[in-house]
């Protein structure tokens, strides 16, 4: 991944965060406070915005602003909870193009920020519920040999299959928690978030 | 759903100059989002700063003034402040005494004003953190994020507020937060759910001769639904509720709140508030101080919570003593 592509992938996050706000909005409604929408299309605009006079010297340079700049905009659980992955990941990456390997390591050490964060467990109904999987299967094809662009379009299908599992959990972290059994029967709003995430990594890399 | 509004994305703002507007001794900055008592602090006072998500006022604005808060930081609605903006407010008002930060428990603000406490102490800011969890409608346990804050955030505020006017030391006015924090516990019951700006419909459905019991202030929807009853019987149902948790057990003498959910007219807040007097002195409870109005609010949720606190006489001291904010001003 250089300088360029992690710019797409931004990019691409952004836009898919402005063509499923609604739907965003919609899942939260039903489990949460409707905020998730709004709140993911406001921190990626304004990442969108702080990325173009901005000029980093490494993909880690980049990814750790797009974190500080998601804490500073977004506010809720969301806000430091994808600000602190991206952070996490940035900082983990070497100051060279890191080659799909690197990506993997970063992305994880992503993952283990947000967990510990958010205290948050596989099953909790939460987005590590699609950020684990999604890690996972671009694992077995950063292994298998694949390049990043298949690793991200397995990462992306993976983390819609995880969203599309966490419809039957009962939420044990966030807002939803407090709904109890009732939490049950609706996708996480948070988890369908990440999976964009995945998509845009992925829609970023196939170009 | 009609609302007063020029577009939804502006709502804050365009409130938050309202504020300013109307409340010349507050010093609102629309840009930062940080609203603090005007003029210069007092050398040496422990400054308050509490925040959250919009859409609760006055919550939390309201209470910014002598006797209370110094600064409120009011994040988008629903959604709680970000780090920055908690780390200029206490900037702003801390006078060398340290800043109690009062957060509501809601993993967004207590992840915000977390990392927010860790910048402040980085630029030699003493914080400590008050966190309020007064809603028995959730099962404090592993399962969940734990109790809301909820009610009892206005008791916490007031109570501690006052301490610090008197000039008590920082560990002194957040330990008398936590203590009436532990002493409060509140339930609420919605009649409508809420509508956000953004949404522009409400969060959930409500049949017309339905209730959902155990609500929140973020237009979730509760732990149950029922028919709805009479005043009586919901009373019966939240006081039974929150005297069912052990630290009111041997109440005596109570602080209560019947606050509207931002829905609800004040005639029937008294309603329930006269429900809520004539049960409590049934179980041998006597109420010493009052409030009954509009005060956490859920936007235009109809509904209302009932918050109990334990009062001894430090507390009611505290509570009497003078106080003058948009929201609350008496005494002085």
């Amino acid at each position: 991944m250089d300088i360029a592509l992690a710019r797409h992938w931004v990019q691409a996050i952004a836009v898919a965060m402005d063509e499923h706000q609604d739907r965003l909005t919609q899942l939260d409604s039903a489990i949460g406070d409707a905020d998730h929408g709004a709140n993911m299309h406001r921190g990626f605009n304004a990442v969108l915005a702080t990325q173009v006079s901005y000029r980093p010297d490494s993909v880690s340079q980049l990814l750790v602003k797009v974190g500080t700049t998601l804490i500073s905009s977004v506010g809720g659980a969301s806000g430091p909870l994808y600000g602190t992955a991206f952070r996490a990941a940035g900082k983990a990456l070497p100051g060279t193009d890191p080659d799909p390997a690197e990506l993997l390591a970063a992305l994880r050490a992503g993952l283990d920020a947000v967990r510990e964060l958010g205290a948050a467990a596989p099953g909790d109904k939460t987005m590590v519920d699609a950020f684990l999987p999604a890690l996972d299967a671009f694992e077995e094809e950063v292994r298998a040999g694949g390049d990043l662009a298949a690793a991200a379009a397995r990462a992306a299908r993976a983390a819609e299959d995880g969203a599309r599992a966490t419809v039957p959990l009962q939420a044990r972290k966030g807002r939803a928690s407090y709904l109890g059994p009732r939490s049950i029967g609706h996708q996480d709003p948070g988890a369908t978030s990440t999976a964009l995430v995945f998509g845009a990594l992925a829609t970023a890399a196939a170009r | 759903m009609k609302k007063f509004l020029n577009t939804p994305e502006s709502v804050l703002a365009d409130a938050l100059a309202g504020l300013a507007a109307a409340h010349p001794r507050l010093d609102v900055d629309v840009e930062a989002r940080v609203v603090r008592r005007a003029g210069a602090g007092r050398a040496g006072k422990v400054a308050l700063v509490s925040g959250g998500g919009s859409g609760h006022e006055p919550l939390h604005g309201g209470f910014v003034g002598t006797g209370m808060l110094d600064a409120a930081c009011p994040g988008e609605i629903f959604t709680s402040p970000v780090p920055d903006q908690v780390l200029a407010a206490a900037t702003a008002v801390d006078q060398g005494a340290g800043v109690v930060l009062i957060v509501k428990n809601y993993t967004g603000d207590v992840l915000n004003f977390r990392m927010a406490a860790e910048l402040a102490a980085d630029e030699g800011i003493e914080v400590r953190t008050v966190l309020v969890d007064d809603d028995v409608a959730v099962t404090d346990s592993t399962w969940t994020a734990g109790r809301r804050g909820t009610g009892a955030t206005v008791f916490v505020e007031k109570i501690a507020g006052a301490l610090a006017e008197r000039g008590a030391g920082l560990d002194e006015v957040a330990a008398v937060g936590r203590r009436v924090n532990e002493l409060s516990r509140s339930f609420a019951v919605a009649l409508t759910a809420c509508t956000t700006p953004a949404a522009g419909k409400p969060g959930f459905d409500l049949p017309e001769d339905e209730m959902e019991v155990g609500v929140g202030i973020h237009g979730e929807p509760g732990r149950r639904r029922e028919k709805l009853g009479t005043a009586r019987e919901i009373v019966a149902e939240a006081l039974a509720a929150v005297l069912a948790e052990p630290v009111l057990t041997g109440t005596d003498q109570a602080l209560v709140m019947v606050n509207g959910l931002g829905g609800t007219p004040l005639i029937e807040l008294y309603v329930l508030f006269n429900e809520v007097s004539t049960q409590l002195a049934a179980q041998g409870v006597t109420i010493a101080r009052s409030l009954v109005g509009n005060y956490v609010t859920s936007l235009d949720m109809a509904g209302a919570s009932i918050t109990v606190c334990r009062a001894d006489e430090q507390l009611l001291a505290l509570w009497d003593a003078p106080v003058d904010t948009p929201a609350l001003r008496w005494g002085g």
